[in-house]
């Protein structure tokens, strides 16, 4: 069996797992806690795909009609 | 103020389970003996229903258990010693579950320790999961009661059946409640856990009373009547049956009356206390007041509409609220809104007197509560509450001082909140400044009902009247009318010209109209315009006219320039815009009306560019404005020439008639070709269809057609001086189609989509024969209204109609749930100043509020209108400049 990658499917957006730095940048961004973010949960079969584990904050860049690029930003939980 | 905790506050843990006797009688504070409440002198009575240690309501009286005062102490509770045990009615489901479930001797689950453990896991799993254990434990349930013998003490189980209201019989005989309660006793702790509860907070037997809690008298408090006779609460009175009933019982008991007498009573205390927890279970008579009026009970307070929940938490009763009858009033703004007189001297808005008030307050004070505006009442600083009488209002006047407080009747000006139910949307809910008027109604501009989507055949609103500066400051700012004219839906205007004002300035700007001096200012009038620019021309006697695209002008800001398609346009493949030949396209420069006509496109609610135009580029004030005097013209245009429309209207020529019979003739034909080529099986079937749907296909096909022809005949019989096709064409009210089905042909009648088939087999009607698939056996309507249709049309006619009725009558239904739904999902998000949006606890939901940022009431329907237009005044500029 062919094994592809969730990512390379049209609907689903480029998620890629933050640096240290670019999280603190983001978190200092919002004035919040990295606890404060949306969730996203480990078993999801993107994260399993680009291998972040708990803790990790993935970024994901969507297409937007009306923004053309939008960043969203998701703590990977248990 | 420096110790508060913030406000959203974790909740860690809620902690749910069932009462067990030990711990009612350890919070109870005195047990209730006697069922008698108060003795002679009119003082609660030691160990009845009404001691003093159950907490206080009447003033002077002390708390024996807290020594507050009525209104301090929150009340405590007592107990009452049953006789005997009696089940609770709210557990009976469970009781019955767990009587199938467990053995009749040894009382353990009738599962064998393997299949505890599975279940034990399972239980576990979910828990962790978060989900809820419901299904896993009714399963429990279910393989339990289907063991027969007990695996640990061999016992035959027997069958358990369990009757209304609240008797279980093993094998036909009674199980008392102290059976059931011995059996749950037995249960050990590690068969409790198989069963999904927690030994420790819930045990089985619990569910049997033997010890009734009894709620303090603040929760039933009496009430003294103005004959000086107390009245008791209903759980007073239902409290006072079960100790009655308690009390008899234990002293048959002890007499050693025969068992059909005690197990009478047993019943009797049973029926008491079920009824005392819940009035309306079904198989029992519920417990009725002296006066036959059934007694509110413990659920009865919580459950329903008026229940606690729906009726005292959710939603309650407001005061400073109005509510009346609404009536049309094109002569106010739609910033105002009409109060009836009796309305406004009841509605009040405090003012606190100061310097600057206390002439004006006085004035209002001796004008009393008769002449308007005056006073209702007046508040001194210590809280008193004085009414203002014809009597007192002189000396009051006189008596205020600075820091008092008077609550002086509504006024003209006065910012209200005025709603209309369903609030679907923000834009029910809107400020209005008051206008009294004369009469009950509340009036309002016409212009403002399609945000409230409201009518006038009978409908109701509700006015608040706000009473803090903050509030009305709030309101005035973010709630007003003219601030919600662009709705955040679409970010076009939604409130605008209906009806009338449509087809006023369409009949105004459509035709070469040669406008007298006398007859402008009669148009202009109400829209406060004074002056009229030069005129067109002059008649042959060289009397001046003006047209009435330059009357039209006269209440659009001067500085508009637009050009967009009018809706009369009939979107040729090439715009010619501004050499239109229809005069279809709209050219406004400097707030002049050059080229084009009026109509739902330039003023309608929902469509209006001019309004949308004028709220983006100036201000929602001349937005306003605009909308005040364009309802205000457009009235009296149309009453300039009038617009009527009666059965004459749907007239068509007789060579009319002819063609369009013509065509329902050979449509029918083609129906019947279509028919012999099925039957003859030479009818090739579309891809994907079968034979017999595209046959249905091709028919309801060529009878669309045919019926849009027909409505074409008669549309290019009857031009644009009929008021129909005026209304219809200008977007006013109606549609093309609406015409076509009162002049030409009303057309195929359908239910879910498809054809009439349903009646009898093989046919709709006994009128046709079986297996005729012609166009008038399924719903056909060759007539129009006018023509009025035949007996077999009508009925097709009534089946299609109510399938229309029962369709809005399930949509409302349900779309008002998944509104619910959504909101209750979504009402705790807020966009903050960083445009992210968060929840209450401050967790980000978007990082940018719609992904874009953009809020939709600034954006021009969601296109790239903006940019394009900025390009085009600049280049404008330059090329004229």
């Amino acid at each position: 069996m062919t094994k592809f990658s969730l990512l390379d499917h049209e609907l689903v957006p480029k998620h890629e797992i933050m640096s240290e730095g670019e999280l603190k940048s983001v978190l200092s961004k919002y004035f919040i806690d990295k606890e404060q973010l949306p969730k996203i949960k480990v078993q999801d079969p993107v994260i399993k795909e680009i291998g972040a584990t708990i803790g990790d904050v993935v970024k994901i860049t969507r297409m937007s009609h009306t923004a053309g690029e939008a960043d969203y930003y998701r703590l990977v939980i248990e | 103020m420096a110790n508060v905790p913030p406000i959203p506050k974790r909740i860690s843990s809620i902690k749910f389970g069932l009462m067990s006797p030990k711990e009612v009688r350890k919070m109870s504070a005195t047990p209730i003996i006697t069922a008698d409440t108060y003795d002679d002198d009119g003082f609660p009575i030691d160990m009845g229903l009404m001691d003093t240690k159950l907490g206080v309501i009447d003033p002077g009286l002390r708390c024996k258990t807290c020594s507050g005062r009525a209104g301090e102490c929150p009340g405590h509770f007592g107990h009452i010693e049953l006789v005997a045990p009696v089940v609770h009615v709210g557990f009976n489901k469970i009781i019955r579950k767990l009587l199938r479930a467990s053995c009749r001797k040894c009382s353990r689950i009738l599962l064998d320790l393997g299949q505890k453990q599975h279940f034990l896991d399972q239980l576990a799993a979910v828990e962790e999961i978060g989900h809820r254990p419901d299904d896993l434990i009714n399963e429990v349930f279910k393989e339990a009661s289907k063991v027969k013998t007990c695996p640990y003490c061999k016992e035959e189980q027997l069958d358990i059946k369990f009757e209304k209201p609240s008797e279980y019989l093993e094998n036909g005989e009674k199980l008392t409640p102290t059976e059931i309660r011995d059996r749950f006793e037995n249960i050990p702790d590690e068969d409790i856990r198989v069963i999904g509860m927690d030994p420790d907070n819930a045990r089985p037997e619990w569910m049997i009373l033997t010890v009734l809690p009894v709620p303090p008298v603040t929760v039933r408090p009496s009430i003294t009547l103005e004959s000086g006779q107390r009245s008791e609460d209903d759980l007073t009175h239902k409290l006072v049956d079960i100790i009655r009933i308690n009390q008899r019982f234990q002293e048959n008991r002890e007499a050693g009356a025969p068992q059909l007498i005690i197990e009478d009573l047993w019943e009797l205390l049973q029926y008491h206390v079920t009824t005392f927890f819940d009035n309306s279970v079904s198989g029992i008579p519920p417990a009725r007041h002296r006066s036959g009026r059934p007694l509110k009970t413990l659920s009865q307070r919580l459950k329903g509409k008026e229940g606690r929940f729906r009726g005292s938490l959710s939603g309650k009763r407001v005061n400073f609220s109005a509510r009346t009858v609404i009536s049309p009033d094109p002569n106010l703004s739609i910033n105002e809104v009409g109060v009836p007189m009796p309305i406004a001297r009841i509605l009040t808005v405090p003012v606190i007197v100061t310097p600057r008030t206390i002439e004006q307050l006085k004035v209002y004070i001796r004008n009393g509560t008769e002449i308007h505006p005056g006073a209702n009442y007046v508040f001194r600083p210590d809280g008193r509450r004085i009414k203002v009488t014809e009597v007192n209002k002189e000396d009051l006047a006189e008596k205020i001082e600075y820091s008092w407080m008077v609550e002086r009747q509504l006024k003209d000006g006065d910012t209200v909140l005025f709603n209309r139910q369903p609030s679907l949307h923000k834009m029910s809910i809107m400020a209005h400044s008051v206008k009294v008027l004369p009469n009950k109604t509340f009036r309002l501009n016409p212009a403002v009902c399609p945000p409230y989507n409201a009518d006038f055949d009978g409908d109701e609103m509700n006015m608040h009247a706000l009473q803090t500066e903050e509030s009305r400051a709030e309101a005035k700012i973010l709630m007003r009318v003219q601030e919600n004219i662009l709705s955040p839906r679409f970010g076009g205007p939604i409130i605008g010209g209906i009806h009338d004002h449509i087809s006023g300035l369409f009949l105004l700007t459509r035709f070469e109209n040669h406008i007298s001096a006398k007859d402008a200012f009669d148009i202009l009038r109400k829209a406060k315009a004074h002056e009229l620019p030069d005129p067109a021309g002059h008649d042959e006697k060289g009397i001046p006219f003006w047209t009435g695209k330059q009357i039209f002008s006269q209440i659009l800001p001067e500085s508009l320039n637009m050009g967009f398609p009018a809706q009369v346009c009939s979107h040729c493949d090439v715009c010619q815009e501004e050499e239109c030949p229809n005069d279809a396209y709209v050219v406004i420069r400097n707030g002049n009306l050059l080229k084009g006509t009026i109509d739902e496109a330039a003023i309608g609610a929902f469509k209006g560019k001019i309004q949308e135009r004028i709220i983006k580029d100036i201000s929602s004030e001349a937005g306003s404005k605009f909308i005040d005097d364009m309802t205000r013209l457009a009235i009296r245009a149309i009453m300039r020439t009038g617009l009527s429309f009666g059965i004459a209207d749907e007239d068509i020529p007789k060579e009319a008639r002819i063609q369009i019979n013509e065509v329902l003739d050979t449509a029918e034909d083609a129906v019947q070709k279509l028919i012999r080529s099925y039957e003859n099986k030479e009818l090739e079937p579309l891809p994907g269809r079968t034979l017999d749907e595209t046959i249905e296909m091709s028919i309801m096909q060529k009878l669309g057609k045919a019926r849009d022809e027909t409505g074409n005949i008669a549309d290019s019989h009857m031009g644009l001086e009929n008021s129909a096709v005026i209304m219809a064409r200008s977007g006013a009210r109606g549609s093309i189609l609406n015409l076509t089905q009162m002049a030409a042909c009303v057309g195929q009648q359908a239910v879910r989509g498809e054809r009439i088939r349903r009646g009898y087999a093989g046919r709709t009607l006994t009128h046709f024969e079986a297996g005729d698939l012609g166009s008038d056996a399924h719903g056909f309507v060759k007539a129009s209204y006018k023509s009025g249709l035949n007996p077999t049309e009508y009925f097709f006619h009534a089946i299609g109609g109510r399938e229309g009725l029962v369709d809005t009558a399930v949509r409302t239904s349900q779309s008002g749930y998944l509104q619910r739904r959504l909101v209750n999902a979504l009402q705790d998000l807020e966009v903050h100043y960083d445009i992210t949006v968060r929840d209450t606890r401050g967790v980000v939901v978007q990082f940018k509020y719609g992904e874009d940022g953009i809020d939709a009431t600034k954006s021009d329907f969601s296109k790239p209108d903006a940019i394009q237009r900025v390009i085009r005044s600049v280049m404008n500029k330059e090329a004229g400049e």
